[in-house]
Parts: structure tokens; C-alpha cells; sequence
């Protein structure tokens, strides 16, 4: 542990949170002055803001590689936690973009506020090293995500998958807190890294830290969309506005692998080390399996594209976990790269489907028949985001797939990569599936082009560029993701 | 550092099919234009590349290498040989003569051309691959937009399912292949403590003895660890070169794909099987060949006969030659099974002789079906008053097909044979005694294939025209006769001329038996 006192400069490092909790205030303040025809201009306000945050984080709160624990422990200032808050401003900055056109959203200053503070209490979740701050951060994130699944709310589908949100994370959320009890009640601590000495000194007995073990797994795996814990997701990502379906994809989902990575890899390493048998490895290992095959093969009977990709969504959080159980610098690094790729990836294929929905009224899978006539640059921008969901080179997917393939193979885990490939062989075939009706199948007679407007066409063209960047320069982002996964051992 | 050829050569494609994509859409005879620009540019540096090679050197040249992605021990890493140079210029020759019969296209020929160019870059990419991770990275450019082309540009009937079965044995093979590959890096990497994916270092380190350990298998037992895993690598790749019993993709991705598709597919996409699986499974795991390659030669000798009497069976001049496909590359898996210089470089000529005598033919029977819309050849006939020189380059590439002498099947098939009769002198194999046999065996499959084809020859371009046909059939256009006249020249050119390209294969396939020992 590396408790530092608090300095003045400390506050730098959460330079870009107050500069978030500023936008959320001045996109509220802009909300009630600007009159009703340009507030469109919300969801630019709200992207640059974030963006910008990105910068000054940047600029200011690069860690310098000491991973103090700041603010009486609660922050530990290292580069996994850098590397997830840029994640999470990126896809708030991309989701207030592609939210600017979308009815019943778009022009509400409270919808971009939420979204706002939900990336601030991601930015902790990543950030905080004691679970007190932890929990704080998670219910931040989820009282927002709650309200934002049910925003649109005359809309029934929206509202249920609000309300069912709502009742799985209270529920689950309850769940870890009582295992974060256990912890404290037999550490008598609070911060993460004290309780992992405990648990690396053997001060708290296995069967604790077992159960303690499990009862996180409930949380976290409520987040990350993980079987057992997964059967909100297609409901939640059918009913929710598409741009939070898109949100939660990503964010919520990264924010849960941070805290997973967190607590289980950084707190209860002591325990995978000094019994790897009865650990949360092998429960972790089984539910990697176990999450990316039930995940493709209930997306293979999909027609609804957002409940598709709600299944495809837990058959990633399959193969990144498969990064984390390598437990590894490797496998942590592949996971976190695996994170960055499916970012983009998952945030292009939502946009398209937003914009689609907008002109179509339909999220059938069915009613993209002959997108690639109606709008050929849409069809080119989903296929681009459909194959690297597929695993295709040389975008962003294929490398992400091969480095959790290989970190996992060097942990010798050949039966979860095989696993692993079979999976990958199902879910090329539904996305291929999808790329069949926009490009093979004729558009229906009278069928009209799909209008683009400019934040869309700046949100897409930076997606497609960046899945392809990702895809084929990939050591830079890599040495990132295996930086911040040293942070970790 | 000179100049970087084979980088060129290998991105030209991609470059040319993103530029494509920013024409707009009714510009399409520009369209058309600038894809002959930039294969015409591909087969140049090819043709270059091909004839500059110093054969008294040997070896990988013109090799480039950058650090792609150290931290996992990736670089980008090309070069060729006297095995994958001649791959090289057939896929040059075979891009260029599918721009030039693909002319007709006219439906998005844009989408079209760009996707063909994507896989092209693909193929080159992977002929020129001596970096596994890289090898893969290409292999799946090469695999996917052939899911589009056939799906979206193919034949209406079967093009769906075709291009969906094609795709999925294609991708399934290559994740095969890739926890293969993968093993391999993992024990490379633990055995020296430097993780790489470069070929010529792994080649080196397996021959360093990394590889001799045993393995524990559950319900076999303690195997040896090449044992175990040259069978997935190999047939991982093999799918592609369409080995027995997983070459059913074939005939119906070739029916179903546009002329031009189906030429890169038969062309050059099953070479890319073929050659990877030379390249990674037999050159990196050449204990696990010794082990596994005699029994695959009983596969190889079903596919080479077996796909021989069903080609002889169609009716549809397509599933022909498409048939006809799988059994001659069979005959490229069986040359690699042999283990010997003759088999060798038997096979690797015939990877190149039959990648452009089937291009060829697949160029005929397009050029015959978009005139007369019909491959049935119950259907067809007379059609050489009307497309006399369709009938050359369908003559020419038969007779090639069929062995014959001055034509580049020749050069390639009968050292297949001669290879395989002797391979039983090298092997202590149960299968050793009957090496000779089954040469005979396979070498019948030779007279199938002449009585296929000369029999469609005579019920396609002879007898009688249908009267509907007389009215509305006319003869190709220029650029056909030109495609037709490159893949003429070619095939002749290697059947006359040996000294163009055996002793480059020769000295690739030297280099490739030694790490079998000596030979």
C-alpha cells in the first residue's frame, strides 16, 4: 500500500470529474435557457464537454506510474483506472453524438445531465480502491442508467425495461454489498489493498473469502452481463432508447470489467494464488464458457437487432473474461484491448441502428433489407462494425479475439480457447446473417435513403476509422492496455 | 533497405479497392478503368518480382521486416521463395484477367471491384507471410469477402446457402488451424523465453528440438506434441485447399460465385490452403507430417479419383469444373504427402498450372453461360462457330488439365506420380509397400479427367446449335480474348518452356525437404 497524504495537486488527477459535474450543470442551465429550436445543440455541448474532459485528462491526470492511493485511499491513481475513464468519456462524448437526433432524447437537457453524471460515477468505480467509494460510484452509475432505461416514458417497453432494470440492480447490488460486509467484518477494513494483504496473509479464512468471492461475482455480473446474471439485458436493451442500449453496451459494461479487474485480480489475488483450485478463477473460467456460447447461440434466433446484439453483448463479456481468467499481465492487457476494441465496435453498429430506426421505425432485423441500396456509406459503415464483431481482420475484433485467444492459450487454458473459436464460428454466422439482409436482399419498393445528419456522419466516420486503427495498429493501445494491467500484479 | 516490392504488391489491391469506394456510384465505366489500373499495376510488379528472384541465391528475398507488435512478438515480416513467388504471379495473372471479364458487371460494379481487391490483397498477403500472426491477419482478409461476392453478385439459385457454407468451413478451418498456431507460439515461446510469431524463428527453434515433448491426451494417452497438433493445423488450412473429406464447400461456392470469383476462388484461394498448410503445418511440425502424411494420402486418393468420377457425373458444366477442382487439388495435398523432391516439386507446379488452366476454364464456361444462360450441356452446343476463341482457351486449358505434354499440367502431374510411386522407399510406414498402387490408382483419375472434359468439349462447342442459341449468342469481346490470350500464353509458355519456373520451385522445395533431413 502507498497511502499518501492530500496535496493540493491531488485534485488535478480528477481534474476531468470536475469538469464533468460542471457540463452536467451547465447542459442543465443550458436546457432551460436556450429556447426549444436550438436545443438540439445539448448533445454538442455535452460531446465536446466530454471530449474536452478527455484532453484535460490528458493533459493533467496521465498517472505517473507511483499508484498512490489518494484521498484517504479511496482513489488509487493508476493507469487502469486512466485507461477505463477514457473508455467511459469516449462513449459518453460518442453516445451524446449520436443521441442529438433521437426523439424524446435529443433535445432534453436532463437526458444529457444523466448521462453525464452516469460517467462520472463510472470514472470512480474505475478509479476507487475502497469499497465504500466503490459502492458509492456504482449506485451513481446505476441511479442514472435506471433513469435513462426508462427515459422515454410513455414509450411501455421503455418504461418496463426501466422498472426491471431498476429491480436487478437494487437486487444485485444488495447482493454485493453484503459480500463487501463480510470482507470489512473480518478485515475491519474498507480498502481494497489492505483487505488484499489480509487475504494474501491468510488473516481471513478461506470459506469468507469464498463466499465473499461469490456474492461480488452477483454484482459485478449483473454489470458486465454475465450467465447467470444476464437475463435483464435483451429486455433492457430492446425497451431502453436505443443510445442507452448503446451506453450500456459499452460503459456499463467496461465499468463492470473494472471493477472486476479491481476486486478480483487486485484484491483476491492472494486468494487465486495460494488456493487456485477453490479461487474464483475456476468459477470465472466456467462462466466465460458458459457465458459465450449461451450468449451466441440465443443470438442466433433473434429478429430483433437491439435484442441480437443484447446476446452478442454477453457472448463478448464471454471472450473478455476470458482475459481475465488467464490472470495474467497478458490476459488482463488482451481483456482491457479486447474493451477498446468492442468500444467502438459495438458504439458504430448501435449508431447505424439508430439511424435506421429514425427513418424506418423498426428495429427488425428483417426491415434492413437492401440498406446497401437504400444508403450504401450506412451499409459499409455496418459492415465494417458487423464483421469486426465478428472476429474479421483487419478490424478492431480480430485482433481483440486473438490476443484473449493467446494470452488465455499461455495460461494454458487450451480447453477455454477452444471454446473460445467455436463460439467465434456461431457469432460470425448471425452477424453474417444481419450483413445478408443489408446486402443481399432487394429494399422494399418505395424504400427512401436514410438521412445522415453531421454529428452522425463525425460519429461514424471516427468509429469506422478508429475499429480499423485499433485492427491494424494495434501496439500502442496494446502497451497501453498492458501498462495499466501491470498496475494491477 | 530496398525497395519494398512485395509490401506494394501486396497493398496496391486494398489501396485501389478503398479508392474505389470514393467514385461515385454511376461512374462506372471509371469504375471499371481504375481496377484494370491497379491490377494491371499488381500483375507488373508481380511479373517483376517473379523474373528478378536470383534462383543461384535461394532462399526468402526481398524480405521486409518491421516490428509490428513487439510486445507479443508480431512483426510484419515478407519475403518469398522459390514456392510462394510463382503463387505470387498467378495471383497477379488471375486478378488481372477476372478485371478484364468481370467488365460486364453491372451491378454496383464499384462494391464489386472493391471487395475483389480486398481479397486480393488477402491472398498476396498471405503468399508473402513469413509471420504466423500476420499469416492469419491476411488468411481472414482473404475468407470474408467471398461471402459478399458470391452472396451478392452470384448465382440467384444456390448463392445464399453457397456463400454461407463456403464461409462458415472456410472460418471454422482457420480457428482450427489457429489453436494449432497458437500451441505453437505458447511452447515456442516458453521452451526459448522469447514469444514470436515469426515462421523462419519458430522454424528454427522446432528444429533446435522445442517441439520434442510429449503430450498428454486425454483417451489416447502420452503423444508426441507434433503428433497432436499438426493434424489440426494441417486440415485446419487443408478445408481451403479442399482436402477430402471437407472439400464440400467447393462445388458449391465455385456454381454459385460470379465468373470472376469463381476464377480467384478455384485459382488461388485453394492454393492459399494448400500453401499455408505446406507453410505452417508441414514446414513448422515436420515430425507431425512424418507421423500423419501416410494415411493422408489415402484422403488425397479419394479426393483425386472420387472428385474425378463425380466431375464426370455433372451435368451443369460449373459442378464440372468445379468438381474437377477438388480432384486436382488433391493432387497437390497427395504431392505434399509424398515427402519427397519429385512429389514436391510436382506439387508446387501444380499449384501454379492448375491455378491458371482452372482459371481459365472457369473464364470459358462464365463467358458461355452469360451469352447462351445455361451451363447444362444436354443444352448446349455448336457453340465454336459462334465463340471460336472461347474454344481455344477451353482447349487449351483441358488438355493441360489432362496431363498432356507442352501444356504446364504436364510439368506438374507427372512428377506427382513418379514422386508418389517412390515414396515408399522413405517411409517404414504400414502404407510403404503400396505407394506403387496406389499411383496407378490415382493416375486412372488422369484418364477421367481427359474424358470429362473432351466429352464437354464435343457436347458444348460441337454438334448441333439450338435455334435459339443460333439467334441471340455472339462472340466475346476483346477484353475476354485478351483475358483469354494472357492465360493461354501462360499455360504453354510453362509446359514449353520448364526452365521458367523449375528450377525456382526447385530451389524453394529443396530448402523445404531439409528440415525433413537430408533428401
Amino acid at each position: 500500500m502507498n497511502l499518501v497524504d492530500f496535496q493540493s495537486a491531488h485534485l488535478l488527477v480528477l481534474a476531468p470529474e470536475f469538469l464533468l459535474v460542471i457540463l452536467a450543470a451547465v447542459v442543465m442551465g443550458l436546457d432551460v435557457s436556450l429556447p426549444e429550436s436550438r436545443r438540439r445543440q445539448l448533445g454538442l455541448v455535452a460531446a465536446v464537454g466530454m471530449f474536452a474532459a478527455m484532453a484535460l485528462a490528458l493533459i493533467f491526470s496521465i498517472p505517473n506510474g507511483d499508484n498512490a492511493l489518494l484521498f484517504g485511499g479511496m482513489i488509487r491513481n493508476d493507469l487502469l483506472s486512466f485507461v477505463f475513464r477514457m473508455i467511459f468519456m469516449f462513449a459518453g462524448a460518442i453516445t451524446s453524438l449520436i443521441s442529438m437526433d433521437v426523439e424524446g432524447l435529443g433535445r432534453r437537457g436532463e437526458y444529457y445531465a444523466l448521462l453525464i453524471a452516469s460517467v462520472i460515477g463510472m470514472n470512480f468505480m474505475a478509479a476507487s480502491a475502497d469499497l465504500v467509494m466503490l459502492y458509492l460510484a456504482l449506485e451513481t452509475t446505476s441511479i442514472g442508467l435506471y433513469v435513462l432505461a426508462g427515459f422515454l416514458r410513455d414509450n411501455d417497453k421503455s418504461a418496463e425495461a426501466g422498472l426491471k432494470y431498476f429491480l436487478f440492480g437494487a437486487f444485485t447490488a444488495t447482493v454485493m454489498l453484503y459480500g463487501f460486509s463480510l470482507l470489512f467484518g473480518y478485515t475491519g477494513q474498507t480498502n481494497l489493498y489492505a483487505i488484499a494483504a489480509a487475504i494474501q496473509n491468510g488473516s481471513v479464512p478461506p470459506f469468507i473469502t469464498v463466499v465473499a468471492s461469490v456474492l461480488i461475482i452477483v454484482g459485478v455480473g449483473f454489470k458486465v452481463a454475465i450467465v447467470p446474471f444476464h437475463f435483464w439485458t435483451p429486455d433492457v436493451y430492446e425497451g431502453a432508447p436505443t443510445p442507452v442500449t448503446a451506453f450500456l453496451s459499452v460503459a456499463s459494461k467496461s465499468a463492470g470489467f473494472a471493477v472486476l479487474l479491481r476486486v478480483f485480480v487486485a484484491g483476491f489475488q492472494g486468494m487465486a494464488l495460494r488456493m487456485p483450485g477453490a479461487s474464483w478463477l475456476p468459477m470465472l473460467m466456467a462462466i466465460s464458457a458458459v457465458t459465450m456460447t449461451l450468449g451466441n447461440l440465443l443470438a442466433l434466433k433473434q429478429n430483433n437487432i437491439k435484442r441480437m446484439l443484447a446476446y452478442s453483448s454477453i457472448a463478448h463479456a464471454g471472450y473478455a473474461l476470458m482475459g481475465v481468467v488467464a490472470f495474467s499481465q497478458e490476459g488482463v492487457a488482451a481483456a482491457l484491448f479486447y474493451l477498446i476494441g468492442y468500444v467502438v465496435t459495438n458504439l458504430a453498429a448501435f449508431a447505424v441502428v439508430i439511424l435506421f430506426a429514425r427513418v424506418s421505425g423498426s428495429d427488425e432485423i428483417a426491415d434492413y433489407a437492401g440498406l446497401s441500396r437504400r444508403s450504401p456509406p450506412l451499409a459499409l459503415a455496418m459492415l465494417v462494425a458487423f464483421l469486426s464483431l465478428g472476429g474479421m481482420p483487419p478490424l478492431a475484433g480480430f485482433i481483440n479475439k486473438f490476443f484473449v485467444f493467446a494470452a488465455a492459450m499461455r495460461s494454458d487454458l487450451t480447453w477455454l480457447v477452444v471454446v473460445g473459436v467455436l463460439n467465434s464460428i456461431v457469432g460470425l454466422y448471425y452477424y453474417l446473417i444481419v450483413l445478408k439482409w443489408v446486402w443481399v436482399k432487394p429494399a422494399p419498393e418505395g424504400a427512401s435513403p436514410i438521412p445522415v445528419s453531421r454529428p452522425y456522419v463525425f460519429a461514424l466516420s471516427l468509429l469506422c476509422f478508429a475499429i480499423i486503427f485499433v485492427g491494424v495498429v494495434a501496439a500502442p493501445w496494446l502497451d497501453w492496455a498492458a501498462q495499466a494491467a501491470a498496475s494491477l500484479f | 533497405m530496398q525497395f519494398p516490392f512485395l509490401s506494394i504488391i501486396t497493398f496496391t489491391p486494398m489501396i485501389v479497392g478503398v479508392l474505389l469506394l470514393l467514385i461515385p456510384e454511376d461512374r462506372k465505366t471509371e469504375t471499371r478503368v481504375a481496377a484494370l489500373a491497379g491490377a494491371a499495376l499488381c500483375l507488373g510488379m508481380s511479373l517483376f518480382v517473379y523474373f528478378s528472384y536470383n534462383v543461384g541465391q535461394g532462399g526468402y528475398q526481398f524480405v521486409e521486416k518491421f516490428d509490428w507488435i513487439p510486445r507479443f512478438g508480431i512483426s510484419y515480416h515478407v519475403g518469398v521463395d522459390g514456392i510462394s513467388n510463382p503463387m505470387v504471379l498467378l495471383t497477379g495473372i488471375v486478378i488481372f484477367t477476372g478485371v478484364l471479364i468481370s467488365w460486364g458487371i453491372d451491378d454496383r460494379p464499384r462494391e464489386f471491384f472493391a471487395f475483389l481487391f480486398i481479397l486480393a490483397t488477402g491472398v498476396f498477403g498471405v503468399f508473402v507471410s513469413l509471420d504466423l500472426f500476420q499469416l492469419f491477419f491476411f488468411y481472414e482478409i482473404a475468407v470474408f469477402p467471398m461471402y459478399l461476392l458470391i452472396a451478392i453478385w452470384g448465382w440467384k439459385v444456390t448463392r445464399e446457402y453457397a456463400a454461407m457454407k463456403l464461409t462458415l468451413f472456410l472460418f471454422i478451418g482457420s480457428v482450427v488451424s489457429l489453436v494449432g498456431a497458437l500451441a505453437m507460439y505458447v511452447t515456442v515461446g516458453r521452451a526459448t523465453g522469447v514469444y514470436t510469431f515469426d515462421m523462419l524463428k519458430m522454424a528454427e527453434a522446432q528444429a533446435a528440438g522445442v517441439f520434442n515433448f510429449n503430450l498428454n491426451v486425454p483417451l489416447l494417452g502420452s503423444r508426441p506434441f507434433e503428433w497432436v497438433w499438426f493434424p489440426f493445423v494441417f486440415f485446419g488450412f487443408a478445408v481451403l485447399g479442399g482436402i477430402y473429406p471437407f472439400h464440400n464447400w467447393s462445388p458449391d461456392g465455385h456454381v454459385a460465385a460470379p465468373t470472376a470469383v469463381s476464377m480467384f476462388h478455384a485459382g488461388v484461394l485453394m492454393k492459399l490452403g494448400a500453401f499455408a498448410a505446406l507453410r505452417v503445418g508441414i514446414m513448422l511440425l515436420p515430425e507431425g507430417a512424418r507421423a500423419h502424411l501416410p494415411w493422408i494420402v489415402v484422403l488425397t486418393v479419394i479426393n483425386v479419383v472420387y472428385g474425378a468420377f463425380i466431375a464426370m457425373r455433372q451435368t451443369d458444366l460449373k459442378y464440372m469444373i468445379g468438381y474437377s477442382s477438388v480432384s486436382h487439388m488433391g493432387l497437390v495435398s497427395m504431392a505434399f504427402a509424398t515427402m519427397n523432391y519429385t512429389g514436391y516439386v510436382g506439387g508446387a507446379m501444380q499449384m501454379f498450372a492448375h491455378g491458371v488452366m482452372t482459371a481459365m476454364l472457369f473464364a470459358t464456361v462464365g463467358m458461355v453461360y452469360d451469352r447462351a444462360h445455361t451451363r447444362q450441356m444436354p443444352e448446349l452446343g455448336g457453340m465454336a462457330r459462334k465463340m471460336p476463341f472461347v474454344l481455344l482457351g477451353f482447349t487449351i486449358a483441358s488438355l493441360s488439365s489432362m496431363g498432356m505434354p507442352g501444356f504446364a499440367g504436364f510439368m506438374a502431374e507427372l512428377p506427382i506420380f513418379m514422386g508418389l510411386w517412390r515414396a515408399g522407399t522413405n517411409t517404414a510406414d504400414f502404407i510403404a509397400p503400396y505407394y506403387a498402387w496406389i499411383a496407378v490408382i490415382s493416375a486412372l483419375a488422369i484418364v477421367i479427367t481427359a474424358a470429362y472434359l473432351l466429352i464437354a468439349i464435343q457436347r458444348v462447342f460441337f454438334g448441333e446449335i439450338s435455334e435459339e442459341h443460333d439467334h441471340h449468342v455472339g462472340d466475346v469481346t476483346v477484353l475476354d480474348k485478351v483475358a483469354i490470350t494472357v492465360l493461354s500464353i501462360t499455360i504453354v509458355a510453362v509446359g514449353l518452356f520448364p526452365i521458367l519456373m523449375g528450377p525456382m520451385v526447385s530451389s524453394g522445395v529443396i530448402a523445404v525437404l531439409r528440415i525433413f533431413g537430408g533428401a
